[in-house]
């Protein structure tokens, strides 16, 4: 047999297998926008009907006035936002001074840095919530934002792609009487683009699905995000199973529907970056 | 001012923002932690220093923490190896010319970023004993023995890892992938030419080439997994029983539930060391098989 013609088939055989692949990645998927949709007594029904008889849009509407989902996502948008925008700053501003500038003790600081990537987050999140308790900071959006702000892996990853960038544009930015800070934030920065806006994705898909840190200092409902809404509205209607579906759907779109438009560049972005969150 | 001192107050200018936020929540935090594990303490009444008490309790008589440590060491070795291998097998098939590649390659990925919580909640309708959607998969294929997943110890453990490996095997796929499409198609042509088959191939260039992404694959799995906690919270609030308390869970209800800092403190920094442990081992064996250029 011709190679092609080998290749032709043997590619066939696994878009078939890949078929099946994405069938199981994509049936609960389904299986929670169908639920979602469904009468209650639709939802016990047997067999399981795979597309609603009637569509019952209104179990949205329920879900949506029974618990305030759409403050939930608002805090959400203002916690993970600012936290992506914060960390932007800082680690860009942290990367530009480790990558460009010689000062004395450069390098053990900077491997300071490094060590606390291996420190697990479990680790500080006790003293970080003594401190935020004391400063009476529970319960607000500042308690939610500062302390996940400062983590070493953007100022690594910016780091390392300062340093490709070839230092004459900044030298001759420098002659022409150029301040470091213009440098930074008009020529450095712009030329990162790539890897700013890979940080800035991965930072916030990451806060967006914290769960454990709103958990430990949000106990009022109207400072609540969206994974520990869903947390407690599951808690509160354990097995009204359409409507537990439709909080999901909300929960899950916003991911979604931004996967569906970046997805290209949030690939390219782990494989540049290699690092989840 | 000099040159130097000139450049140095520049570099403390671009570090200050940072450097003040990472001494106080992250050097500072990991200081007070370790202070933190050698104490008695509620945050209520006086703080007590107690020791090594913590760890001494922890390692030899807290059967609870025996257990949760066991869970989640069960919980790495089940998701770990399942996303390393499925991960592999798509991204060979996707790294290919396949048809409807790029609707393949969402479909893996799309799980990965989605919230744990809203995947878990799904799994838990899924996994549901009389209704599920699983169930009544296994009882068409003729299993009639059917297992009820959330609520028995041994298939509850089993069902976080399975929602797991559903929720990030798109992650090492793509990683796989990235790695894939980094060898060069030149060295396949010369081994074809040189009569070599494609297991040989595969044995003989892929894999070798591919053996840092791999490494770097284990490598971020474990440490994630260690620290598995959402999952977990949603889908069986770590029950039935202690059959699916993680570490993390362990350290959670401790500290935010029991108010026990000082001992939730000592459970993060054994986390903490097994992490470290388990991460310097794999660094250790990589000489052995991890090939690069």
């Amino acid at each position: 047999m011709k190679r092609s013609t080998k290749e032709r088939i043997i590619n066939w055989v696994l878009f078939s297998v890949m078929l099946i692949v994405a069938f199981f990645m994509l049936v609960p998927f389904f299986w929670m926008f169908s639920t979602s949709l469904k009468a209650v007594g639709e939802v016990f029904e047997y067999p399981p009907r795979w597309i609603p008889s009637t569509f019952h849009w209104e179990n949205y509407k329920r879900v949506w006035t029974v618990v305030p989902f759409g403050r939930y996502l608002l805090n959400s948008l203002i916690v993970s936002g600012s936290i992506t925008i914060l960390h932007l700053i800082v680690a860009s501003m942290s990367a530009y001074a480790f990558s460009r500038l010689s000062f004395p003790g450069r390098d053990k600081l900077f491997l300071l840095y490094l060590a606390t990537l291996m420190v697990p987050g479990q680790v500080t999140m006790i003293p970080n919530f003594i401190l935020i308790k004391i400063f009476g900071w529970t319960d607000t959006y500042i308690g939610l934002i500062l302390p996940n702000v400062f983590t070493a892996f953007g100022v690594f990853l910016l780091r390392q792609f300062f340093m490709t960038i070839p230092k004459d544009y900044e030298d001759a930015a420098r002659i022409d009487g150029a301040s470091r800070f213009y440098v930074f934030s008009r020529i450095v920065v712009p030329l990162s683009l790539p890897a700013v806006s890979t940080l800035a994705i991965f930072t916030f898909v990451f806060q967006w699905n914290n769960l454990l840190w709103p958990l430990i200092v949000v106990s009022k409902d109207y400072m609540k995000t969206i994974t520990i809404g869903l947390a407690s509205f599951q808690g509160m209607y354990g097995t009204s199973w359409n409507l537990l579906m439709a909080a999901a759907v909300i929960g899950i779109l916003p991911s979604v529907i931004a996967f569906l438009i970046g997805q290209r560049y949030l690939i390219k972005g782990i494989t540049l970056t290699g690092l989840k969150g | 001012m000099t040159l130097k001192g000139k450049e140095t107050a520049a570099a403390w200018f671009f570090l200050l923002p940072g450097f003040i936020g990472f001494c106080i929540f992250v050097f500072g935090a990991v200081v007070i932690s370790l202070g933190l594990s050698f104490l008695e303490w509620d945050m209520l009444t006086q703080p007590k220093f107690v020791g090594l008490q913590n760890y001494l309790r922890l390692i030899t008589q807290d059967k609870t923490f025996h257990l949760v440590l066991k869970n989640t060491v069960i919980f790495v070795l089940g998701t770990v190896p399942a996303r390393l291998f499925l991960g592999l097998i798509f991204a060979l098939a996707l790294v290919r010319n396949i048809p409807a590649r790029a609707f393949f390659r969402a479909a893996i990925f799309l799980p990965v970023i989605i919230p744990t919580v809203a995947a878990a909640m799904v799994f838990r309708w899924i996994f549901n004993a009389d209704f599920g959607l699983l169930n009544e998969f296994l009882y068409n294929v003729g299993i009639s023995n059917l297992p009820r997943w959330l609520s028995q110890p041994k298939w509850a453990l089993m069902a976080i890892i399975i929602l797991s490996v559903w929720k990030d095997v798109g992650f090492s796929t793509v990683l796989f992938m990235a790695g894939l499409q980094g060898i060069p198609s030149s060295l396949y042509e010369a081994a074809w030419l040189d009569g070599a088959n494609r297991w040989k191939s595969f044995v003989h260039i892929t894999l070798p080439l591919l053996s840092p992404t791999t490494f770097f694959v284990i490598v971020i799995n474990v440490i994630s997994s260690f620290q598995i906690f959402d999952q977990a919270y949603v889908l069986t609030g770590g029950g039935p029983g202690n059959a699916t308390n993680t570490i993390v869970y362990y350290i959670y209800n401790n500290a935010f539930q029991w108010f026990r800092m000082g001992y939730a403190s000592a459970v993060a920094w054994l986390l903490f060391a097994i992490i470290f442990i388990a991460t310097f081992i794999q660094f250790r064996y990589q000489k052995k098989w991890v090939y690069y250029e």
